[in-house]
């Protein structure tokens, strides 16, 4: 008997069997998910050079060290249609990096702002922001990009009837031109303070924390700070006798001229990114107060701390955490939104790279660049978010 | 017995609770706790009333009083140093533009005798939708099978012509219809192809789990507009020559692998909730894996994450007006497209349209948020703890 029923599974090892066993399967499905895969990859491959090959389109990356052709509007490094596609996506990357940095910065104050605003006790306020977050929240980023754009910043006065502003500055539907700051000798001094009061308002913070915890003995190190990244400059830049000129826009019969030009195109990607992401950052800011238990409040209360120290040294730090995860998101989904550019004709990466796709039909590697760029950035801001979010994670036993 | 309950000095009856005092009800009270409890929050409530009388009367001046509703072309809404009627400096909303265009924001270039064939399709689309939406009508599965299974194969002859119908080219739709048709494609692949996804990535194979790993990091990694540019300008490059992918369906399948990529990382959220006794269990009653995703797994996963799908299906209805940038004319594109007409075309015109545009989208996504709420309230079964 035991011999037969040991026997039994070996006999029966057919088809059958093998269609019941998990482990066979696996290896089934997946070698099948691999061979359609090649299989779909061989023949996506096979077309693409059959393309290309009638086309006469030449593959790889040689295109990027050709002449450009084209200008664009605003640089940040110089550049002229002389200069080549390489260059020209350089500036388009520099241009997509200045919108994303501009716009998390403005969103996050706005959306902090905003969301605190929310959870008011002042019931106007509070309809306010919501009233705020509701519109945002619920119409395309594309739309608000041409509701400043064609909506409010092209209504603005011709060049020649140019609003004038305090210091020198004037609006008109070219854009915003202010002063160009013109950097003498040794200015490069002033930076390198502004470098050493940075780090020495980093020492004065740690030795004061460190004496408050030996102590007990707090110490103003806000405002050492303040004035070590903020003085040191500014001594040194007296010290060297200010080397610092301006060149004034100047209104002239038709248009301006000098100074330095915010366009109309990036004024307007900026303010709608900046407003649209800051509705949703609002509402991470106001989940995230509401999650710190209503406990802690009280209990810091019960310390004798005051409300604004309460807020500074209880609630912000527990809401952080639950806010820095989803706030990470929407710094990414700003700076993937900021290739709306291309509606709008501000030449970030994603329009560059259109108008090259255009101009010499390189399309796989203009898209290959794209995605490696954007990839890379994704992963950047996690990496640097998630290191932030470690730092002010639950220290737990 | 000394109790001498015929003293009038002793009351019999409890006296009735006062009134609060005048200070702590009614309006004053109110306007006393909620904004002017503090000199910050009167500061605040100060700034706050200066910036509606600053913008309220001037938006409600610009949007109705001053708007011109009725005009035959742009005279009607320019001034007369633009060469129209309006006396100078005058501004105001052109409604009578939207009026004029509005068929073209509906259906966009959709032959004029043939519109009551989306017409039809909304009205179909609406009557198989609004049953499904309340909790309360029965037969939902008989229901689901007709919006997602009969009623898209219905559609697409209404619209695209065939069996007798005049054919209509899809670079003739147009406006809303295109909007809410890539939307509703969308939802209806994202959904089934983000669960598909999410229970790849979770799976036990590992060729499996890195195909999907692979794929939703890298579309969610990357701007919609890209993949969109891949599929209107690499499909036809990948494909043997000859092939030629409508412009419309390029569209589409680039807004539904994108919508995808963000279903599976919301439906993985899901699935990660579910407590591993479910998983369990299901094994223990002899279920295989689909039957235990299907009828264990499943149900409560979704459940628990309406709210995040709901947020992708708005993300994806508003993510479709870029289709305007690879030069479609959904809603978004049509009412640009209008800003050059030329019997139209006023310094007002664009605000206006952008606007009317943008009171129409928000009145979509904030019916679906509204909606959710309410799903995510009548779902509640009170085991949360």
């Amino acid at each position: 008997m035991a011999i037969q029923s040991t026997n039994a599974p070996v006999s029966s090892w057919n088809m059958r069997s093998l269609i019941y066993d998990p482990k066979f399967r696996s290896y089934f499905f997946q070698a099948i998910t691999i061979l359609l895969l090649v299989a779909i990859v061989w023949w996506i491959a096979d077309n693409t050079i059959e393309n290309l090959q009638r086309s006469n389109t030449a593959s790889g990356f040689q295109f990027l060290s050709s002449r450009a052709g084209f200008d664009i509007g605003q640089s940040l490094i110089g550049y002229s249609s002389d200069a080549t596609y390489g260059r020209a996506l350089l500036v388009g990357l520099l241009n997509t990096l200045l919108v994303a940095v501009t716009g998390i910065i403005t969103a996050t104050i706005i959306g902090f702002v905003v969301g605190i605003g929310r959870l008011s006790h002042n019931w106007l306020i509070a309809k306010l922001c919501t009233v705020y977050v509701e519109v945002f929240r619920n119409i395309p980023p594309l739309l608000v990009i041409f509701f400043w754009y064609s909506g409010v910043l092209a209504v603005l006065p011709q060049p020649r009837e140019s609003l004038a502003l305090p210091f020198s500055m004037f609006l008109n539907n070219r854009g915003l031109a202010f002063p160009k700051p013109i950097f003498g000798d040794g200015f490069w001094l002033v930076s390198v303070a502004l470098l050493i009061g940075i780090v020495a308002a980093m020492f004065v913070t740690r030795w004061a924390h460190q004496r408050q915890d030996r102590t007990g003995q707090q110490f103003p190190s806000i405002w050492a700070s303040i004035a070590l990244i903020l003085g040191l400059p500014a001594l040194t830049f007296l010290a060297i006798g200010s080397p610092l000129t301006f060149d004034y826009p100047v209104a002239g019969r038709f248009n301006l001229t000098g100074g330095s030009v915010i366009g109309p195109e990036f004024a307007s990607l900026y303010l709608a990114l900046s407003f649209y992401t800051a509705a949703f950052i609002a509402e991470i800011v106001r989940a995230g107060i509401l999650g710190v238990s209503k406990g802690q409040t009280e209990a810091s209360a019960a310390l004798g701390l005051k409300p604004a120290k309460i807020t500074r040294l209880v609630v912000v730090p527990q809401a952080m955490r639950i806010i820095i995860p989803p706030l990470t998101s929407q710094y990414l989904n700003l700076t993937k939104n900021s290739s709306l550019a291309i509606a709008i004709g501000f030449a970030d990466l994603v329009a560059v790279g259109g108008t090259i796709l255009n101009q010499t039909g390189q399309a796989i590697e203009v898209v290959a660049i794209w995605m490696i760029v954007y990839l890379s950035l994704s992963i950047l801001t996690s990496i640097f978010m998630n290191w932030f979010n470690a730092r002010m994670a639950l220290v737990e036993r | 017995m000394a109790v001498q309950t015929t003293n009038s000095f002793v009351r019999s009856s409890l006296l009735e609770a006062l009134p609060a005092p005048s200070s702590r009800r009614g309006a004053v009270a109110w306007v006393k706790e909620n904004l002017l409890a503090t000199p910050k929050d009167t500061i605040l409530t100060v700034l706050a009333l200066a910036f509606l009388l600053w913008s309220v009367p001037a938006a409600v001046d610009w949007l109705f009083v001053k708007a011109v509703w009725t005009g035959a072309d742009r005279s009607a809404c320019a001034t007369v140093v633009q060469g129209g009627l309006q006396p100078d400096g005058w501004s105001g909303a052109c409604w009578a533009f939207v009026d004029a265009k509005f068929q073209q924001f509906m259906f966009g270039r959709y032959p004029l005798d043939e519109r009551w064939r989306p017409i039809l399709v909304g009205v179909a689309f609406v009557a198989l939708l609004v049953p499904i939406l309340i909790p309360s009508v029965p037969r939902k599965g008989l229901n689901a099978i007709l919006l997602f299974g009969i009623f898209p194969i219905v559609a697409f002859f209404l619209l695209y012509g065939g069996l007798g119908l005049e054919v209509v080219e899809t670079p003739l739709w147009g406006g809303l219809m295109v909007t809410l048709i890539l939307s509703f494609v969308g939802i209806a692949v994202s959904l089934p192809l983000g669960i598909l996804l999410a229970l790849g990535r979770r799976s036990n194979m590992p060729v499996i789990k890195l195909f999907c790993v692979v794929f939703i990091e890298v579309i969610r990694g990357i701007p919609l507009i890209t993949v969109l540019f891949m599929a209107s300008v690499m499909l036809p490059l990948f494909l043997p020559s000859g092939w030629t992918v409508d412009k419309l369906l390029r569209a589409l399948i680039g807004v539904a692998i994108f919508a995808s990529a963000y279903m599976a990382e919301v439906i993985r959220g899901g699935l990660q909730a579910i407590p591993k006794g479910q998983f369990e269990g299901a094994d223990s009653l002899g279920l295989g894996y689909w039957q235990k995703m299907r009828l264990i797994v499943m149900p409560q996963a979704i459940k628990l994450v309406i709210p995040g799908i709901v947020n992708t299906f708005i993300g994806l209805f508003k993510d479709t007006s870029l289709v305007s940038i690879i030069g479609m004319f959904d809603l978004l594109g049509i009412v640009r497209l209008n800003f050059t007409d030329t019997t139209w075309a006023t310094a007002v015109t664009p605000l206006t349209g952008l606007i009317f545009a943008g009171f129409v989208f928000w009145i979509f996504c904030f019916g679906m948020s509204r909606y959710s709420g309410f799903m995510e309230r009548h779902l509640d079964t009170g085991h949360k703890k």
